[in-house]
């Protein structure tokens, strides 16, 4: 399985351990990710808030380099981590079927996009989450044969945010409010998930900054529940979702006023320790909050 | 609730611009209030997202662009997903704010932190973490901004101290320059 791989800025910063353990678990499973040369940003959240043609042309110029990846390298699919980039790309493409859109963005751009259809030597590809792939191509089955440590007797509770199912016409992923691709992947590993009912409720996005109550009520909220159900620590998908939870877990708590110790950890660093892949390559010892006393639950039997 | 003046306050023009540029037709909207009901900004806005929307059929541009709720809106797409009339309501919401922004609206936190974060794409390609930071603070005064994460994240040593700057920058800086040239941005 080979992938045209985009990273996204945060992959280069706040969230290297996520980055780094999709690489590494990617190598594991065989799947080879070719890099987008030179790919840019696509823009985030504040370039759609800001105009859809601007966001748009963002994605649009790596859409482009993904296609000419795809038919140098031959690889098949197009490929981020990242849910926010995965948005904006999957929405350029989805909004430039419009040819009356696509002839704003094709007039911000140094070159007119390639054509969206099937046919054509380098069409613009739709874009996947690392997770659909794993799940939907790279199969459950075939993750499970390589597990070599099961996750026995942790306790997890899939956060997977908004952005990889919602909104469901773009996305095409999953359920859009009870979405279990990742549920499914970590009971693949052999933890135990809890039936954790905030699934897809926001974290509070990229309001840290600009408005920090927002965030602290909302990821307060998810960590409060993950703790009433039980869990060990919280699995996520979004670089986003990461950052509210795990750096800014005390913002959260002091906003509670709780005290939390809940481990977040990128549902590629499990499944990294689930293959038994390196620590160091797994960028553990990057989380704000130490999963070290968690993890110790792995192999251990469970008293009841 | 206030009465208003129909007569007075309608612009079709307004309605008319939200559904070609958002590609919804709002007069499916019956407000049964499912987007409001989900809205996880709902606390904080001072117009709920049903309210938003109706005051677009009404064609009530002002009451529109005075609410702070578009602008702190996350985009999390539960009122799209829920819809009974299937409207893309987040991308309603988000029409509102370009339209807005073009008209020189402005958020005094939100548009201040979007801006700081396009000008590192801009100038270097990607977006820079730090260089966002710093030009927040520069942009609103807030200079004391998430200091107490500074303990947390520093020792983490995932932060570059130098932005990466890509071979394609100018092509991306051509992209902004294009978009300002062409009044795009208002």
């Amino acid at each position: 399985m080979k992938l045209a791989y985009y990273p996204g800025c945060s992959g280069m910063g706040t969230s290297a351990e996520y980055e780094r353990s999709t690489r590494a678990v990617c190598k594991a499973l065989g799947i080879e990710l070719q890099d987008l040369p030179d790919w840019s940003c696509c823009g985030s959240t504040p370039a759609h808030a800001t105009d859809a043609v601007l966001s748009a042309a963002l994605s649009a110029r790596n859409l482009t380099i993904a296609a000419k990846t795809m038919a140098q390298s031959g690889a098949t699919k197009f490929t981020t981590p990242c849910p926010s980039c995965l948005l904006n790309l999957k929405t350029a493409r989805h909004h430039m079927a419009e040819p009356e859109f696509r002839a704003k963005v094709d007039a911000i751009l140094d070159e007119p996009c390639p054509p969206i259809g099937q046919k054509g030597e380098e069409p613009l590809p739709d874009t996947y989450s690392v997770l659909q792939l794993l799940v939907e191509d790279y199969g459950l089955e075939n993750i499970k044969s390589k597990v070599k440590t099961p996750l026995k007797g942790l306790k997890i509770a899939p956060y997977y945010g908004c952005l990889l199912s919602r909104p469901p016409k773009i996305m095409q992923f999953d359920d859009p409010e009870n979405p279990t691709s990742m549920d499914r992947l970590l009971e693949a590993l052999g933890a135990e998930v809890v039936p954790f009912p905030l699934k897809t409720e926001c974290c509070g996005a990229s309001m840290g900054i600009p408005r920090r109550d927002i965030t602290e009520r909302l990821s307060g909220r998810l960590i409060e529940t993950a703790v009433r159900y039980g869990a060990d620590m919280i699995a996520v998908a979004c670089p986003l979702c990461h950052m509210n939870l795990d750096l800014r877990q005390e913002q959260a708590a002091r906003a509670k006023n709780a005290v939390f110790d809940m481990p977040v950890l990128y549902f590629t660093q499990l499944m990294g320790i689930a293959l038994g892949l390196k620590e160091s390559d797994l960028g553990l010892n990057k989380l704000c909050v130490s999963p070290t006393q968690a993890l110790q639950k792995i192999g251990k039997e469970v008293s009841a | 609730m206030d009465s208003i003046n129909l007569e007075a306050v309608r612009d079709e023009d307004f309605l008319r611009t939200v559904e070609k540029e958002s590609g919804q037709n709002l007069s499916r909207c019956y407000q049964c209030g499912k987007c409001t009901a989900g809205c996880p900004c709902g606390p904080a806005y001072d117009m709920q997202v049903s309210q938003v929307m109706r005051a677009i059929q009404l064609g009530d541009k002002q009451a529109v662009f005075e609410a702070a709720s578009p602008w702190l809106c996350v985009s999390c797409s539960t009122c799209t997903a829920r819809c009974p009339n299937e409207i893309d309501v987040a991308r309603v919401m988000d029409t509102v704010r370009h339209m807005n922004r073009r008209e020189g609206g402005k958020h005094p936190t939100l548009n201040a932190f979007w801006d700081s974060f396009l000008k590192t794409v801009r100038l270097s390609g990607r977006a820079y973490e730090l260089g966002v930071m710093a030009l927040y603070m520069l942009r609103t005064g807030k200079v004391l901004t998430d200091m107490d994460l500074a303990p947390r994240i520093m020792p983490k040593r995932k932060l570059p101290f130098v932005p990466h700057v890509i071979r394609g920058k100018a092509a991306v800086g051509r992209i902004f320059k294009r978009f300002h040239d062409l009044r795009m941005d208002g």
